[in-house]
């Protein structure tokens, strides 16, 4: 591996010679999981998950392609209410409301629980826009608290410095890291609780995945975060608790030191030292 | 895999080097003989196309004046012009086009967004499909027997519904074609900001297709202004001047039509103007379709 960022002094090294970061309290509970089952049509896609999600920290969803991880991810916005044929049965409590309850609100959900996609989803707007559009859904600001909250969230994502000069430019124009970066100051500019990342770094150029992994380790100061990665690398540098999937069930889940240096599952110890996925 | 590389292993007869040369030659003779066969057709074809441009340029050249802009239609012999013709095309072509786009572009929208894989989007595409393909005259008896029979007489109405209908499928494909362009996850992005479905289509989706479906619509114009068979049972035409819709209107391809069938020399002299006028106005929108479809990189 190129990318050899260190996330803490004292990380330890574990198996695959992974560095896992080495505080192992793990938060209250954020979001409770009970018995959740999914369905893309009769395909059963998700069987029995019991998993919290703690506050103010990062998950990493972990496993082979098709192990259900991003279908988790997208229990969690209810993104997959948009297409008929797909449910979720069981209990996702929230605040104390089942999310998946039928008659939940699904745009007050969305905008409490943000998303941030594997290729940068710029719309075709300018960049002030871009920020503006998500934000005008929810709330009605004056154009200077509109500034102030647009120059905020842009901060947050350490893209300020970048676009300050050119926000009336079209976000098209901005590089693929750039874009991400965007898109994340988007969600965040709605100002969201949780935010949930569906592999963010895939598609992007090394310089590019370190910037947004730093920054998600400044974002769970403020904010639940949730990421599905296909990268052990990633998910020992930024989570704190790692959940192992496979074949649509929940394997395995512990603090991240636990999880890379003394995985107690053997299916676990074979996904993370590379022998299978 | 387990296939070795090495000699003596592969399964079957030896290669015979002198059978794959006669291959390689049997080959580059078809080869030739196609490309000859391609060429030829290119060269007829562009042949036939380069024969009917000239004489429409030469022909419509000459007749071609500042006269034919401010002068109406006159009767042989008394030096008229194509004023009418030239506005009642124009009036009815944009009407025709401003009643049919949006109807197309909701429908196109409607299959895309919301009856992706629906059995009703379905048999609505298939309709709008068979509509794109039926002749126009088709078209115009349809609107005789709707709009002019029924309030007695020909009238510029008549015309531009008839080419509103031509317009209509013709945007419903573009439209639903650069929609289903979009990537899912931009839409997936949208709904995820808590944006209501409406939202996602009018600002991010029309936004992403506006170029490709502003490309459709001139191509709709560029059909519509050609159009004779509608507007001959629907607007009729007018020797007159006349800019209104409830009477019978005239039109650039029915004067053309009727001008080109006379037997009187000024009069065959317009049409070849009036042609050369509307086939400089669809290379016209051409154009611009093209470069507007460019313009979006």
């Amino acid at each position: 591996m190129s990318i050899t960022a260190e996330t803490t002094e004292t990380g330890t090294k574990g198996f695959g010679g992974v560095q896992a970061r080495s505080e192992e309290a793990i938060n209250a509970s954020r979001i409770s999981i009970r018995n959740l089952e999914f369905f893309y049509g009769e395909n059963r896609a998700l069987k029995g998950i019991d998993f919290e999600i703690p506050d103010r920290q990062v998950t990493g969803m972990i496993g082979p392609s098709g192990c259900g991880k991003s279908t988790l991810l997208r229990v969690l916005n209810r993104m997959y209410s948009l297409y008929p044929g797909q449910r979720a049965t069981g209990e996702v409590m929230m605040d104390g409301e089942n999310i998946i309850a039928p008659d939940t609100d699904l745009n007050a959900l969305r905008a409490k629980v943000g998303m941030v996609f594997q290729k940068p989803t710029p719309f075709p707007m300018t960049i002030h826009e871009n920020i503006a559009f998500g934000i005008r859904l929810h709330e009605k600001l004056s154009k200077s608290q509109m500034d102030e909250r647009i120059e905020w969230a842009l901060t947050r994502a350490a893209i300020w410095d970048e676009v300050k000069d050119r926000l009336d430019a079209s976000a098209l124009g901005l590089s693929g890291g750039q874009q991400q970066r965007l898109c994340i100051a988007r969600t965040i500019a709605v100002r969201p609780e949780v935010i949930l990342f569906d592999e963010p770094t895939s598609a992007l150029d090394p310089i590019s995945t370190l910037k947004i992994e730093e920054l998600i380790d400044e974002l769970k100061r403020d904010f639940t975060l949730v990421i599905v990665t296909h990268n052990m690398q990633q998910a020992a540098r930024c989570a704190d608790q790692v959940a192992f999937f496979y074949l649509g069930e929940l394997i395995e889940v512990a603090p991240a030191v636990q999880m890379f240096t003394a995985p107690k599952h053997p299916k676990t110890q074979e996904y993370i030292t590379g022998r299978f996925g | 895999m387990s296939i070795t590389i090495g000699a003596g292993i592969h399964p079957g007869p030896r290669k015979d080097l002198k059978v794959a040369a006669a291959l390689g030659r049997r080959r580059r003779r078809v080869d030739a003989i196609v490309r000859i066969l391609g060429l030829v057709a290119m060269l007829v074809g562009l042949a036939f196309l380069a024969s009917i441009l000239l004489t429409l340029a030469y022909r419509g050249s000459e007749a071609m004046g500042l006269s034919i802009f401010t002068r109406v239609t006159a009767p042989p012999g008394s030096e008229g012009g194509l004023l009418n013709p030239i506005v009642g095309s124009l009036m009815q072509a944009a009407l025709g086009t401003a009643i049919g786009t949006p109807v197309g572009m909701l429908v196109g929208t409607y299959l895309a967004e919301y009856a992706r894989g629906s059995r009703f989007g379905d048999l609505v595409r298939f309709v709008s499909d068979i509509l794109l393909s039926a002749p126009s005259i088709l078209i115009g008896l349809f609107v005789y027997t709707i709009l002019v029979m029924p309030f007695g007489g020909f009238s510029g109405w008549a015309g531009v519904a008839a080419l509103a209908i031509i317009v209509i499928p013709v945007v419903v494909r573009t439209t639903e074609d650069m929609l289903s362009l979009i990537p899912n996850t931009l839409r997936e992005a949208v709904i995820g900001l808590g944006a209501p479905k409406w939202k996602m289509i009018v600002f991010v989706c029309w936004k992403s297709a506006m170029s490709g479906i502003i490309t459709g619509i001139l191509l709709a114009v560029a059909r519509v202004a050609g159009e004779t068979a509608p507007l001959l049972f629907t607007s009729l035409g007018n020797n007159a001047w006349s800019v209104d819709l409830t009477r019978p209107m005239a039109s650039l391809p029915v004067t053309i039509y009727a001008y080109a069938g006379s037997p009187f020399e000024d009069w065959i002299a317009l049409a070849w103007a009036g042609a050369l006028l509307i086939t400089l106005g669809v290379l016209g929108l051409n154009i611009l379709a093209r470069s507007v479809l460019r313009g979006r990189k």
